[in-house]
């Protein structure tokens, strides 16, 4: 059984021609059911078509053809058996990815393999390549380290705090930016209680989805006192969080997150007790340490990611030798049961006699069918099982 | 035989110390390494401990140098119960090449040998060598905590970069790790010291500088509490005042040693 992958991906299409093949679950799932049996991965960077079978590649190619038209089929890559293997191992543990080891993908793989129409061969794949991205994520810390100032700085907030469960964020300004630090600072269990900017109004919005407050820049103090955590992202020309401002605190760490430029917050407050200040600077540079330790640790994920697709390409290759080992065991039952009936034995000696012969029949076959496995794996299966049928004459039953 | 369980216990809590070394420079294995080396090392102190123990006329940890040897496995034993989590090794960095000097040092003095005596009751050396001892063993601890502390603290305040690739507790989790030690260390030194004071005005004696300094310490930990608790001492300043009472536990422990013991 050929094992088939035509794809597109960010590597050699730019998002415009991408987006042509763009496909929901929805949408996957009936390409897959279009195509027979195929699974269909598509996500912001890749849509590729998993199938199996001698014409699986030329239907997918046609079906991608068909849906985004003769740019996206000039730019699709087509790969086979262990190459596509490997290829679906690569992309499950994140090493496909912009950001390397990013934790979408996984899920991304999982859901269109639900969403597919996989046979054996798929199951196998795609159980093995999910099985791969976890053992690669978990071995190694690929996926530990943030890959975006907002998560930089929730990460760096859990320096200071620990969990961030009940600790209390403001945010000051409504931006864009801020809002997604908000975000990443949310998903860790902190609470954004206040947005605090120029006009009430302007905050009333963000605040609203994040069920906090909004208030006035003048209440800043009075929020400063209680709050663990301030993100400030406002467009103002001075600094709008300054020493004067903290002098209530006691004793409580207070992480600033300064997003904006020109900052808004004084830089020395970081030299009091307690106080972190981190502008966006500060926040690149952890973000590029990381992806640089990301990308150390790719190397790492390499060597798992292979040596579990050399284990699904022994897995596949053994499967070239199943028949003959079926017909092999066969051949024998059938001379056993067929000596066995000419034999004039009595009802309880003829249960003796079958039970012996089969436990001669397992054991002689038992070796062979163990290296005829192992053959196939080292890719001289074919030569094995060549002799075999020529052997015991089994051609006939092909 | 004594022999053959110091050796083990030594390599081990040397391998430990230099994997964590390995483990601060890049995480992962080493990281691993170390806290199998901790476990190995404080399996065969305890045996060597087990084996003093009933080889022993008595106390086996009555001397200067056995109870270093004493005072060694407490650490490792306090150590163990955060140690083996990931996110602890960097704690790991500062006992481990302690608990090995002191190790080796307790071996020089004898400490490790088997067949001890002591003319002192069992149960007042247990009462205060043990309590001492095992305050001792967590003051440390809480330096090892105040240290690391102040070293995650510098690395926030510095903007350092790299402060993300290290797994490292919280600064909250080790300013109160750190106070939690000291608070359930300082009964037990109080206990240890009420024991010796019985003992003193039942045999005799004067005051020598141990007992001045151990007093000294009592009150460092103790004004370490207080200040915590009423003066809202806390993260950096309460991590110096902990280093600076550990500063009369290492003066305890090593220092004064010739006008206590023996």
């Amino acid at each position: 059984m050929r094992l088939s992958l035509v794809g597109i991906s960010h590597h050699h299409a730019p998002v415009e021609v991408r987006e042509r093949v763009a496909l929901s679950l929805t949408e996957s799932t009936a390409l897959a059911r279009e195509l027979g049996s195929a699974v269909v991965l598509s996500t912001c960077n890749r849509t590729e078509v998993y199938g199996v079978g001698d014409d699986a590649e030329a239907r997918a190619l046609a079906a991608l053809r068909a849906r985004g038209g003769e740019e996206v089929a000039a730019r699709t890559y087509r790969l086979a058996d262990h190459a596509a293997a490997l290829h679906l191992f690569r992309v499950a543990a994140g090493l496909d990815s912009l950001v390397p080891g990013e934790g979408e993908i996984l899920g991304q793989v999982r859901a269109a393999y639900e969403a597919g129409v996989p046979e054996a061969l798929l199951n196998r794949l795609f159980h093995d390549a999910l099985h791969a991205g976890k053992k690669a994520r978990a071995q190694t810390t690929i996926a530990e380290s943030p890959a975006s100032v907002p998560a930089a700085a929730a990460a760096l907030a859990q320096q200071v705090f620990g969990e961030l469960g009940g600790r209390s964020v403001l945010v000051v300004g409504a931006g864009k930016i801020g809002e997604l630090a908000a975000r990443a600072l949310a998903a860790r269990g902190a609470r954004l209680v206040a947005v605090a900017t120029r006009s009430r109004d302007h905050g009333a919005e963000l605040a609203q989805r994040f069920g906090a407050t909004a208030v006035d820049l003048d209440e800043l103090p009075a929020q400063l006192a209680v709050a663990d955590v301030v993100v400030a992202c406002t467009s103002a020309p001075a600094f709008v969080v300054g020493r004067e401002h903290v002098q209530a605190r006691r004793g409580r760490p207070l992480f600033l997150i300064d997003l904006a430029v020109p900052r808004d917050v004084d830089p020395a407050l970081n030299d009091l007790d307690d106080c972190y200040v981190y502008d966006i600077d500060d926040l690149e540079a952890v973000v590029q340490t990381s992806l640089a330790g990301r990308r150390r640790e790719a190397e790492r994920a390499e060597a798992i990611v292979a040596a579990e697709s050399e284990r699904f390409r022994a897995w596949q290759a053994s499967l070239d030798v199943v028949p003959t080992i079926a017909s092999l065991r066969a051949r024998a039952e059938a001379i056993r049961s067929a000596e066995l009936s000419k034999a004039k034995l009595s009802a309880e000696e003829r249960e003796a006699v079958d039970s012996i012969t089969s436990q001669i029949v397992n054991k002689l076959l038992h070796l062979p069918t163990i290296r005829m496995k192992e053959a196939a794996a080292a890719a001289d299966g074919v030569f094995y099982a060549d002799a075999v049928r020529h052997l015991f004459g089994l051609e006939d039953e092909r | 035989m004594a022999e053959l369980l110091f050796w083990p216990a030594l390599v081990a809590y040397g391998e430990a110390a230099f994997a964590y070394f390995g483990e601060a420079r890049r995480p992962g294995l080493s990281g691993r390494l170390a806290t199998w080396g901790v476990r190995i090392g404080w399996l065969a102190q305890t045996a060597l401990l087990v084996l003093q123990a009933a080889r022993a006329d008595g106390f086996p940890w009555a001397s200067w140098a056995g109870s270093l040897n004493l005072f060694v496995w407490l650490v490792v034993s306090v150590y163990l119960v955060w140690g083996c989590r990931a996110r602890y090794r960097l704690l790991g960095l500062v006992v481990t090449p302690l608990a090995a000097a002191l190790f080796v040092v307790a071996r020089i003095g004898g400490g490790t040998d088997l067949g001890e005596r002591s003319h002192y009751s069992n149960l007042f050396l247990v009462l205060h060598v043990g309590l001492v001892l095992a305050a001792f063993a967590g003051f440390t601890l809480a330096a090892g905590l105040a240290a690391v502390y102040l070293f995650q603290e510098r690395r926030l305040k510095r903007h350092d970069a790299t402060i993300l690739r290290l797994p490292a507790p919280s600064l909250e989790t080790l300013d109160g790790l750190q106070a939690r030690t000291i608070l359930y260390s300082l009964p037990a030194l109080t206990l240890g010291i009420a024991a010796g004071i019985v003992r003193l005005e039942e045999d005799g004696g004067g005051i020598d500088a141990l007992m001045a300094v151990t007093a000294a310490t009592w009150f460092a930990y103790g004004g370490y509490l207080g200040l915590r608790a009423w003066g809202g001492w806390r993260g950096r300043r309460a991590a110096y005042l902990a280093l600076a009472g550990f500063v009369l536990v290492v003066v305890v422990r090593l220092v004064l040693t010739g006008s206590h013991f023996g």
